[in-house]
């Protein structure tokens, strides 16, 4: 199976996550919010300069950086 | 008296719902974590007196925030009788393990779903049989913005409060394996009690996104905004402003003036020429004040702020901060303490200390009141908001090049998540509450401070008795004197040297200082001020007023929270050093320029 980092996604698509490589700390902030394995979340949009992504999981959006995004491993559904 | 805690997730209406409950004014913010007094208060349920806690947003009870370690701990040193867990009836998917959680505690509790007239317009249905025996507790339904289901809530929460305590003690702290099942418990309790329509869609704030968030147009718009608000604010506040000018100059025109004849000539001076004259050159920028703070309760509830930290934080990541330490900026503008003390949403230490060094150069309302009065005196009309405009970017800059100088040995980074809550229109009650708990707040501030600072003003500028008021041999002549050799350089000469002296306490002094220094008020004190300096001078104080600490609260506050004499003291004496330096460059070269 592809798997591929959130930061990764290009802008609209979407991916299942896989796994969450983070310490533990800021998964449980994750999971507070609603990022946990199976979850479908969707890119929406980056800031410029290499800031924040903009993501959608369920009813939530939210920001967080690049490189946090790249702990979150998602299969891709298109 | 019994107690209940309200508690939630940011973002879930808490603070709204405490305020309908309970009729007093709190601070609502939509943004995580702007809730950071404990605010308490105390009603009749049935009939009975209960207090009502409400305590700080958090996503999980482990967490490792502040805000959660304050709800932590007051769980473990405070009883509750009642845990009342707030929802945020459109994100009940995330919601729920948080809910979950606080069950396992072991206490009495209601769960509140509020916004439900959100949920019903994105087609959330529930089940509220199979949540209440899910949650093992009593729900109830409600709308605390338009104040929907309250009767109810009130019912229910009596109710509860009325039956027998569980004889479970309270456990807070639980393992984290345990979590993992809070939330398998959470998604099957979903499936069987809330239908979701499979895509929830925010269309409306999506589409405000897609320019308020737009790659090239976000940062633009954003200033755009800003510069709007503050338009409005003068626009419509400078005429007020003169009114009440002209009303508080009529009275003593008309009226106080018959007491010199009834008073003893020092009590007269000390009541009109010291109390009324600086008490009134304050009380004629509260209309600014005011316009001011509805403007930012209107900008903070709408749920922009989270925005403008999407927009900024990769701007501020290079001076080693995040957008959040953005948004601490602008909420300063209104006053530094209550953005020092947001700083706790931070938990990195060393993030949280760079962030509250950098909040003290924030313009905030005391500032602008005496930015306002010297500008109007000293610039012309055409050149007045380019002044303050150059005013507001300094403080940024000034904020700026503070953190990068700092950044390597405080700073640090920490994972950032904030989440992007769909905009709202904050309702006209919402903000006015808002609004006036702002106002009372700078007013009671201004109130205290001011009549203490001008009696004492008064009686420096006064005594020894037999010597000409304000003159050199006053004890503020002296005071002036002994400051002069570090303050000439700048242009300050030994009158507003005891004004600056002041200034440490409160800003909101400055003005109050310097009608009973000069002896007048109104617009006679702008034409004195106007004699006494030129614009250099004036602008070489304004620099040093934004830049020298902010007052005695700010201080106080900035000791509280980071718990560090060193850091406070390196905060007071870096600011100090750096207000004297900017204005010596800019006084200096500017004299050296001919102006």
């Amino acid at each position: 199976m592809n798997l591929i980092c959130l930061s990764d996604l290009a802008i609209g698509q979407r991916g299942v996550i896989e796994e969450v490589e983070t310490e533990e700390q800021f998964r449980w902030r994750l999971q507070a919010l609603g990022f946990r394995i199976g979850r479908e979340v969707r890119l929406i949009r980056q800031a410029l300069f290499g800031g924040p992504l903009q993501v959608r999981i369920g009813s939530v959006n939210v920001m967080l950086r690049r490189h946090d995004a790249a702990f979150i491993h998602l299969r891709t559904t298109g | 008296m019994k107690r209940i805690a309200l508690l939630g997730m940011p973002n879930t209406g808490k603070s709204t719902f405490f305020n309908r409950l309970t009729g007093a004014g709190a601070r609502i913010g939509n943004w995580p974590g702007i809730t950071v007094d404990l605010l308490s208060a105390k009603i009749l349920l049935g009939a009975e007196m209960v207090e009502v806690v409400d305590l700080p947003g958090l996503y999980d009870l482990h967490g490792f925030a502040e805000d959660e370690q304050v709800v932590r701990r007051f769980l473990l040193n405070n009883s509750v009788d009642l845990l009342c867990v707030i929802l945020n009836a459109t994100q009940i998917d995330q919601q729920l393990p948080l809910a979950l959680q606080l069950r396992r505690l072991g206490l009495r509790a209601v769960a509140i779903m509020n916004m439900t007239d959100e949920a019903e317009q994105l087609g959330i249905r529930f089940d509220a049989a199979a949540l209440a025996a899910g949650l093992d507790c009593p729900v109830c339904f409600i709308s605390a913005k338009y104040g929907r289901g309250f009767p109810e809530a009130r019912e229910m929460l009596r109710h509860v409060l009325s039956l027998d305590p569980p004889t479970a003690s309270p456990a807070p702290r639980a393992d984290f394996a345990a979590d993992e099942a809070l939330i398998a418990e959470a998604e099957k309790l979903i499936a069987r009690s809330v239908k979701m329509p499979r895509v929830l869609e925010y269309g409306l704030s999506e589409r405000i996104d897609r320019f308020a968030l737009h790659p090239v147009l976000g940062v633009p718009l954003f200033f755009l905004a800003l510069f709007l608000l503050f338009q409005a604010v003068y626009t419509l506040g400078t005429p007020l402003q003169d009114g009440v000018a002209w009303l508080l100059e009529q009275f003593r025109e008309s009226v106080l003036v018959h007491l010199q004849a009834i008073l003893p000539g020092g009590l007269y001076g000390l009541l009109v020429e010291g109390v009324y004259d600086g008490l009134g050159t304050v009380a004629s920028f509260v209309p600014v004040i005011v316009l001011f703070f509805l403007g930012m309760a209107l900008v903070e509830d709408s749920g922009y702020l989270s925005r403008i930290a999407f927009l900024t934080d990769a701007l501020m990541a290079r001076v080693g901060l995040d957008g959040r330490g953005f948004v601490m900026l602008l909420m300063g503008f209104g006053c530094n303490v209550p953005a020092l003390m947001g700083t706790r949403v931070i938990r990195a230490r060393g993030l949280r200390l760079l962030t509250m060094l950098i909040i003290p150069f924030s313009l905030c309302s005391a500032r602008l009141q005496v930015f306002l009065f010297l500008i109007s005196a000293l610039f012309s009309p055409t050149q007045a908001p380019l002044v303050l405009l150059v005013l507001y970017a300094a403080s940024f800059l000034i904020a700026f090049a503070t953190a990068l100088l700092f950044k390597n040995r405080l700073g640090g980074g920490e994972p950032l998540l904030i989440e992007l809550p769909p905009y709202r229109l904050p309702t006209f009650q919402q903000v006015v509450l808002r609004a006036w708990h702002e106002i009372h707040h700078f007013l009671s501030r201004a109130t205290r401070f001011i009549v203490a600072g001008v009696v004492a003003i008064w009686l420096l500028t006064h005594l020894p008795a037999g010597v000409p008021a304000g003159g050199p041999e006053t004890l503020a002549g002296m005071f002036g004197g002994w400051l002069e050799p570090v303050l000439r350089p700048i242009g300050i000469d030994q009158q507003m040297a005891v004004v600056l002296l002041f200034g440490f306490v409160a800003k909101e002094i400055v003005l109050g200082a310097m009608a009973v220094v000069y002896g007048v008020q109104g617009n006679a004190l702008a034409q004195l001020t106007a004699q006494h300096m030129d614009w250099v001078q004036a602008f070489s104080f304004m620099l040093f007023t934004l830049v020298y600490v902010p007052c005695l609260s700010t201080v106080a506050t900035l000791r509280g929270e980071s718990k560090s004499l060193a850091f406070t003291s390196v905060s007071i004496a870096w600011s100090l050093v750096l207000a004297w330096l900017l204005s010596f460059i800019f006084y200096q070269s500017a004299r050296l320029l001919g102006y």
